[in-house]
């Protein structure tokens, strides 16, 4: 079946021909019967070669029951083929939220399927042609299934989803109906992040970089409301005795810091992408560490700062990153 | 990671399941069991014990055999068919290796392809029973016999879900398959098998008149329901005794065994005197012989056939499947005016040193009268004044058995009478033979088709008197002339074994069988009889003369073309019509895209809604609602008209800036 699917698979030549050259689709995609393929299987093929023998077994014997059994049996392949295709046709393809990823990780690409139809949808296989993954699902009766297509993350950037096949044999397996759908769906890919120790704070950051971003035990900066893990040591007595509310002492310590992660700040000779991996991995120790930090590469700068949208912010920042101009590794 | 994984669809790659096990050897004994109880007994002992085997594996979770085994028993059981059947090749070895054969394949069955194979194992069995039975009741069990089988197909393609779901499908599959099947019965052409040289057991068991006949063979048959053949009358019906069907004519004696000897070929000329003319048609079913059976005395001959020298109408080919020819008869109708010496002489031929007493008594009675008719005359008083006892349990006879039946044990069937009747006649030098064929048949008037059993087998006597030719005479009827006149059931003493439809019975029990022998009647004519000419005559009235295969094939392809059509935009109306609540719901959204706000693919109706409703807070109200009443009537339990109306007012009303 992988040479029959090689002649005219989707990207050919005769394959775009063949099932249209199609751009991506924005939007739910439904498929029209006319989008539904149908070929037999090597068991519908089998299948045939039986009847033929059944055929001439009853021209032989002269049976009549048999005739009708062997057409019958050809009726219920015919009426196969399109409750196989029926089992297909009017699905509507809905993309979901692909959350982005980093290199090597897998994209979770949401597919939602939904069945219009009162009927259950059983055993319909959605298959990324790319990459191989795939889901089988049953999709109830007027519903919608959620497909997870777990598709291997290259390198850094956009990773579209292309092609998808929908294939099902339902239900008697001589026939297998296909369609192919490519939606405008596509998930960031974040750069593989190297671990490495995070730079010294560069003396071109902003004076003070030192300033009161994570907590340390050394100078008392300020008090707060008493916290469940806070160590008892901590906890302002005094104040305590002053009023109703359990405060604890907050400190800022020497090691908390505002941090630039800096192009600059990379060993020259380096590759770029290997530069951008780093950056990456600073950016998640930064994070880990609870440190603010701001990014510069060329052409970006974003300012310090912490927390989920900033780290997000840093690392779509890095995954789209284009070197301009000759900015290669060494260039800023 | 750009490996292919393997394709969760392919049947090759999925392991069969103990509840495909199951279902698959459910199917396969359906199916074997007719055959199980026709094949030798070790046989059926050999089938079991692979079976079980196969589900002791399953059960203990054990590896199955490995090939070399299973090709080891399977030449055992080649072997072991080849002795028992001294062939390998023919219908019922044929039969003997599918069963050892299907046991083996479930000892090899691993994957759902294993299983779709042992599936269309299953279907090939199906028509393997039709070899032996065509009736209704085989093709109504044999149906539901399909649909399990197509469950199981069903099954390999949906391993999830309920076997009853599996059954619903597969029998809304074949409901939809009956339309194409039957086009496909009428308009595929038809070609008059066989194909090649049949195996030369194919038609054994078929049971019916034989060419020879000696003490015993007849009454066998006499307790046989099976029809032989059926006829229908135009214009008025015989009566009881005019039902004298002709078969094969015996000359020839041995002392315990007739049989017909040679036949020649003779001018079919006219009948003539009769009393009755009749037209009927009749129905023949299959025998293996060449007899067409006709009332006496046949005045026209069917197509392809010939008459014999003796009055038999014969078949050019043997009557393999039903078949159906027009004849005409007329009852008490002459043809052999004048006969040959040669035959003449053949007709008094006796085996010399047996039935002393019997042709010492013939020989006296020659000696008494003078002529052929008087003794004839004289044989038939003497036969009625004997006290005979016609019984289907006569005592066993020794070496002179027309002896010891006309003057020790005077109890015998029909063929001890004609026997004997011939042998007094032939010993007194009168020539005659025997005739056997049927006498009598049975009138439903549900469809008025007079059905003729093979417990209506008779035989009876022909005697060559000088200008009258051949004369029928019936010796059984001359001493039991009940037999004739109100059927054998009347005539046989009771607490002999009599067939069960030859009882007199109730006649709501009457009536039921008359239904069901006209329904019967109407299957056999139309669908097991259905062949090139009865497909050639449905053409001609429904307008398409002269149709040849190319024509057919145009109209089957039409036609399932047709039907195929009819399926899809069966199986798609219901899909174009979406969901009212969801077209109200679509045209808001579309509404709103026109204002500005498009639902991205992902946004359920809530987050969709709120963002809208933050656009434009003038209307936040009424599309938080529209979105409610949504959610409401899409996903919730219970739909509310009036919410709907609402959900329908409101979208119809709504128009943001």
């Amino acid at each position: 079946m992988a040479k029959a699917l090689a002649l005219g698979a989707p990207g050919t030549r005769l394959g775009n021909w063949f099932y249209g050259d199609r751009k991506p689709e924005h939007g739910p995609i439904t498929l029209g019967h006319r989008r539904v393929y149908i070929m037999p299987t090597r068991i519908g093929m089998m299948f045939a070669a039986t009847l033929l023998i059944m055929l001439v077994g009853s021209i032989n014997y002269v049976l009549s029951l048999g005739f009708m059994l062997t057409f019958l049996l050809g009726g219920l392949a015919l009426a196969g083929m399109v409750h196989t295709v029926r089992n297909l046709a009017r699905l509507v393809i809905v993309s979901g939220r692909a959350e982005p990823v980093f290199a090597g990780e897998a994209a979770q690409f949401r597919i939602y399927i939904e069945n219009p139809a009162p009927w259950v949808r059983p055993a319909v296989m959605v298959r990324h042609e790319a990459s191989g993954a795939q889901m089988v699902a049953d999709i109830p009766a007027s519903a919608t299934a959620e497909i997870v297509l777990q598709v291997p993350a290259g390198p850094r950037g956009w990773l579209p989803l292309n092609r998808v096949r929908l294939e099902t044999r339902y239900p008697i397996g001589l026939f297998r109906a296909w369609s192919y759908v490519q939606p405008d769906y596509r998930c960031l890919v974040y750069p593989r992040p190297e671990k490495s120790a995070l730079p010294p704070s560069s003396p071109d950051a902003h004076f003070g970089s030192r300033q009161a971003a994570t907590q340390g035990t050394d100078d008392f900066s300020s008090l707060r409301t008493y916290q469940l893990a806070d160590s008892p040591r901590h906890v302002a007595w005094k104040a305590v005795a002053r009023s109703d509310d359990m405060l604890t002492k907050q400190f800022t310590g020497d090691a908390s810091a505002e941090l630039w992660l800096d192009w600059g700040l990379l060993p020259g000779g380096l590759d770029l992408e290997v530069n951008l991996s780093r950056l990456a991995g600073w950016v998640l120790a930064s994070e880990a560490a609870s440190l603010r930090y701001g990014l510069r590469v060329p052409g970006v700068s974003i300012e310090p700062s912490q927390g989920d949208t900033h780290r997000a912010a840093c690392l779509t920042a890095l995954a789209l990153f284009e070197a301009r101009g000759g900015a290669g590794g060494q260039s800023a | 990671m750009s490996a292919v994984l393997a394709h969760p669809l392919a049947p090759e790659q999925r392991a069969v399941t103990g509840r495909d096990l199951a279902w698959l050897c459910g199917c396969l004994v359906f199916v074997m069991t007719p055959h199980a109880l026709r094949v030798p007994w070790w046989l059926t002992v050999f089938a079991i014990c692979l079976f079980g085997w196969r589900t002791y594996l399953a059960i203990a979770q054990r590896r199955l055999p490995s090939v070399w085994l299973l090709v080891l028993l399977a030449v055992i059981g080649m072997v072991a068919i080849g002795l028992e059947y001294r062939t390998i090749f023919g219908r019922a070895s044929g039969i003997a290796l599918l069963m050892v054969f299907s046991g083996l394949k479930l000892l090899e069955m691993r994957t759902h392809r294993d299983a779709t194979m042992v599936v269309f194992l299953c279907y090939f069995l199906v028509l393997t029973n039709f070899l032996f039975t065509q009736s209704i009741q085989t093709a109504l069990v044999m149906f539901g016999a399909l649909i399990a089988i197509t469950g199981a197909l069903v099954s390999f393609s949906a391993p999830q879900r309920s076997p009853l779901a599996n059954l619903r499908t597969a029998g809304l599959l074949l409901l939809h398959a009956i339309p194409i099947a039957a086009v496909l019965f009428v308009l595929f052409p038809r070609v008059q098998g066989p194909l090649w040289g049949m195996p030369q057991d194919a038609y054994s068991g078929v049971t019916g008149l034989t060419d020879t006949m000696s003490p015993g063979t007849l009454s066998q048959l006499s307790i046989s329901d099976a029809i032989a053949f059926r006829a229908l009358f135009k214009g008025p019906k015989p009566s009881p005794r005019q039902l004298y069907w002709r078969g094969p004519v015996l000359w020839d004696y041995d002392g315990r065994t007739w049989r017909t000897g040679p036949r020649r070929w003779r001018q079919a000329d006219d009948v003539s005197g009769g009393e009755a003319k009749f037209e009927y048609t009749v129905v023949l079913e299959p025998h293996n012989r060449n007899w067409l059976f006709a009332l006496e005395t046949a005045a026209s001959l069917p197509p392809n056939s010939w008459l014999s020298n003796d009055g038999q109408i014969l078949s050019n080919s043997e009557i393999r499947s039903r078949m159906r020819y027009d004849m005409v008869s007329l009852a008490g109708g002459r043809r052999d005016l004048e006969e040959t010496p040669g035959s003449l002489a053949r007709a008094t031929i006796l085996p010399v040193g047996f039935n002393p007493r019997t042709l010492a008594m013939a020989q006296e009675w020659r000696a008494k009268y003078r002529t052929d008719a008087a003794i004839v005359q004289h044989a038939i008083t003497w036969l009625r004044d004997q006290r005979f006892v016609y019984t289907l349990l006569p005592p066993a006879l020794g070496r002179d058995s027309v002896d010891e039946f006309l003057f020790d044990t005077k109890r015998g069937f029909c063929e001890h009478f004609a026997s004997a009747f011939v042998v007094l006649m032939r010993s007194a030098g009168v020539p005659s033979r025997v005739v056997t064929g049927y006498q009598g048949g049975e009138f439903n008037p549900l469809d008025d088709y007079i059905t003729v059993r093979q417990s209506e087998a008779h035989a009876w006597v022909e005697v060559y008197v000088a200008p009258q030719g051949w004369v029928r005479i019936d010796p059984t009827a001359v001493s039991m002339p009940g037999r004739v006149d109100s059927g054998m059931a009347n005539s046989v003493p009771s607490g002999d074994p009599v067939p069960y439809l030859m009882r007199v019975d109730l006649a709501w029990l009457k009536s039921m069988r008359y239904n069901w022998e006209a329904l019967t009647n109407r299957w056999n004519l139309w669908v097991l009889g259905y062949n090139t000419e009865r497909q050639r005559e449905f053409l001609a009235r429904i307008g398409f003369s002269d149709a040849d295969w190319r024509n057919l094939a145009t109209m089957l392809v039409t036609a399932v073309g047709l039907i195929i059509v009819a399926l899809l935009a069966w199986s798609l109306k219901r899909l174009v019509r979406p969901d009212p609540v969801q077209q109200l719901w679509q045209a808001f959204c579309r509404k709103l895209a026109a204002a500005g706000v498009s639902r991205e693919p992902h946004e359920g109706p809530r987050d969709f809604t709120t963002r809208a409703a933050q656009r434009f807070p003038g209307l936040a109200a009424t599309i938080v609602s529209v979105g409610e009443r949504y959610m409401a009537l899409r996903y919730g339990a219970v739909r509310h008209d009036a919410d709907f109306a609402e959900l329908k007012r409101s979208v119809k009303e709504f128009h943001p800036a």
